[in-house]
């Protein structure tokens, strides 16, 4: 973990409430797929995490959804500095692919599977990606793993664009040796109730500090509790313990 | 560094902060933040006779210039405190700590402090009878004088460091158990710990956090911490370690002119995890713009 100061070069809106942030700053070379940042805003106490999307040399790409107070505001900013905290989380182990892995992202869940396509893409795997949406206006990036060489496939629940449904009435479509997986709770079960091999799943859950001292995140695996922020938020299919 | 100094009883400390249990975890993850032997102490994570696994989740809450958390004393149970994560902060933190305990029984209490008593690492125990997010332990200890006198009275049977009893705010008069502790033969006192609180999630109409409350932090509560120090300070003759909302240096100076010898900075690590050291390098600054030689010289000195 690293407080990084980092400059607003683009922050607009992609989709329905969605929004891309560009940032520059030292040290984002390090930054893992599947990890996260905690940005600090103006004049909310707790920071936002949001995991990342993208890394280029020194510039971070978020995708984000506006859905609370704070993030609404952060879709407001234009320019300026913005205080991150980097480097959270353990991230995606890309070492378990094998030769075919297949990357699952719902809604806001998208995000950081397209740094963990282009690292994978980079070994030369051949990766698979299913996007799931509510709706066609809610989509995004889609061409932009085309443009790495992915196998896309999308749904969306109402229908209105690829085929109708949810993400997990798909993966029949796609042989895969290994999956990864990020997006709302009721659609990691839903994949893990469909998946064929192992896999890993990233969790969302409200968090105080991001970084392991506040216990806020904490989520109970089958060897005990775990921290979100700081043993995840990705953790393997055989650890987890699924709740009703 | 000699101006920065205070003492907590026979404890000397070469500055008066300290992050507050529940905020450092057992502090060596902080240490590769910082180096963290820069503190005056560190109270580590409140710990209870066997492992908890706490409250479910969400246990976090935002509020306006805080938050709440109910986490539940999620902790390991002194027995692996004590094999695993003492030896991890003896590595990385060289200066007696604060040993934050907590129980469900006044046995309970006893035997987790008898367990610690023999580790060196610690300076004091802090005990915790103020956490509000547990049903029958903590609070339920810290919101009769009786019980508090009696919970103080039996740690200090069974250990020679220093005790302090740490406070709850949700309750009608806290001078009145603060007393009570000191009659008991507490060492000192820690105060306040969270004050209850409650956040709603409009679109599903349910509190946010899933124990219903939670305990408030943060900024928003430093007045009232204050004035409680400040009244608490008047009425017993133990050193306090002052705690509520702390977040900068001009914090820590006015805590200590309402009472405290000391002063425990909580929640502000969360939004800022180098706050501590910032104040440490702060302070010496904002004395010298307020005319103080020496921290100490200002403990209890608001007129």
């Amino acid at each position: 973990m690293k407080q990084v100061i980092c400059k607003i070069r683009e922050n607009k809106k992609i989709a329905l409430n969605t929004y891309r942030m560009v940032l520059k700053g030292d040290d984002m070379k390090q930054l893992k797929p599947g990890q996260f940042v905690n940005v600090k805003l103006e004049p909310f106490f707790l920071r936002r995490p949001i995991s990342i999307c993208d890394v280029k040399e020194d510039e971070l790409t978020l995708i984000y959804k506006a859905v609370g107070e704070g993030t609404k505001m952060m879709s407001e900013l234009k320019e300026g500095k913005l205080d991150l905290l980097i480097g959270l989380g353990n991230g995606y182990d890309l070492s378990k692919s094998g030769e075919r892995p297949l990357l699952i992202g719902g809604g806001v869940g998208v995000p950081p599977l397209y740094y963990l396509a282009k690292k994978l893409r980079e070994q030369g795997k051949e990766v698979s990606v299913i996007l799931g949406f509510n709706k066609k206006d809610e989509i995004f990036i889609e061409k932009e793993f085309i443009d790495l060489g992915c196998k896309v496939l999308v749904t969306t629940a109402d229908g209105s664009y690829g085929t109708k449904g949810f993400v997990s009435d798909v993966m029949d479509e796609v042989e895969y040796s290994y999956f990864y997986t990020c997006g709302p709770l009721p659609m990691l079960k839903a994949v893990n109730n469909k998946a064929e091999s192992e896999g890993e799943f990233s969790f969302e859950e409200r968090m105080g500090c991001g970084f392991g001292a506040c216990m806020g995140c904490s989520i109970k695996v089958k060897d005990g509790y775990k921290r979100v922020c700081k043993e995840g938020p990705v953790f393997e299919r055989k650890e987890i313990l699924w709740q009703d | 560094m000699a101006r920065l100094s205070v003492r907590l009883g026979d404890l000397e400390l070469e500055n008066p902060i300290i992050p507050a249990s529940g905020t450092f975890g057992y502090g060596y993850e902080f240490a590769d933040l910082y180096d963290i032997d820069i503190l005056g102490s560190l109270a580590f994570k409140t710990t209870t006779l066997n492992k908890r696994f706490g409250n479910p989740t969400p246990r976090i809450a935002e509020t306006a210039s805080g938050m709440l958390n109910a986490i539940g004393l999620q902790n390991p149970g002194v027995d692996k405190v004590i094999e695993e994560e003492l030896p991890k902060l003896k590595k990385c933190f060289h200066k007696p700590i604060v040993a934050n305990i907590s129980g469900f029984s006044i046995e309970e209490y006893q035997e987790v402090a008898r367990r610690l008593d023999s580790e060196e690492q610690i300076g004091l125990f802090e005990v915790n009878v103020s956490c509000p997010n547990v049903s029958g332990g903590g609070i339920h200890f810290g919101s009769d004088p009786d019980m508090a006198r009696q919970v103080t009275e039996a740690i200090k049977k069974v250990t020679t460091k220093p005790v302090f009893i740490k406070l709850s705010p949700n309750v009608t008069d806290i001078v009145s158990i603060a007393r009570a502790c000191e009659d008991g033969g507490a060492d000192g006192l820690s105060l306040i710990n969270t004050l209850i609180g409650m956040r709603i999630d409009l679109k599903k109409r349910q509190p946010i956090i899933a124990n219903v409350t939670g305990g408030l932090s943060g900024p928003a509560i430093f007045p009232v911490a204050l004035r409680m120090v400040y009244q608490v300070s008047r009425a017993v003759n133990i050193p306090i370690i002052g705690i509520g909302g702390v977040s900068s240096a001009r914090d820590v100076i006015e805590m200590m002119m309402a009472g405290a010898s000391a002063v425990e900075v909580g929640a502000a690590n969360f939004a800022d995890p180098y706050i501590c050291k910032k104040i440490i390098e702060e302070l010496p600054e904002v004395m010298d713009e307020l005319g103080i030689e020496n921290i100490r010289d200002i403990i209890g000195g608001c007129k």
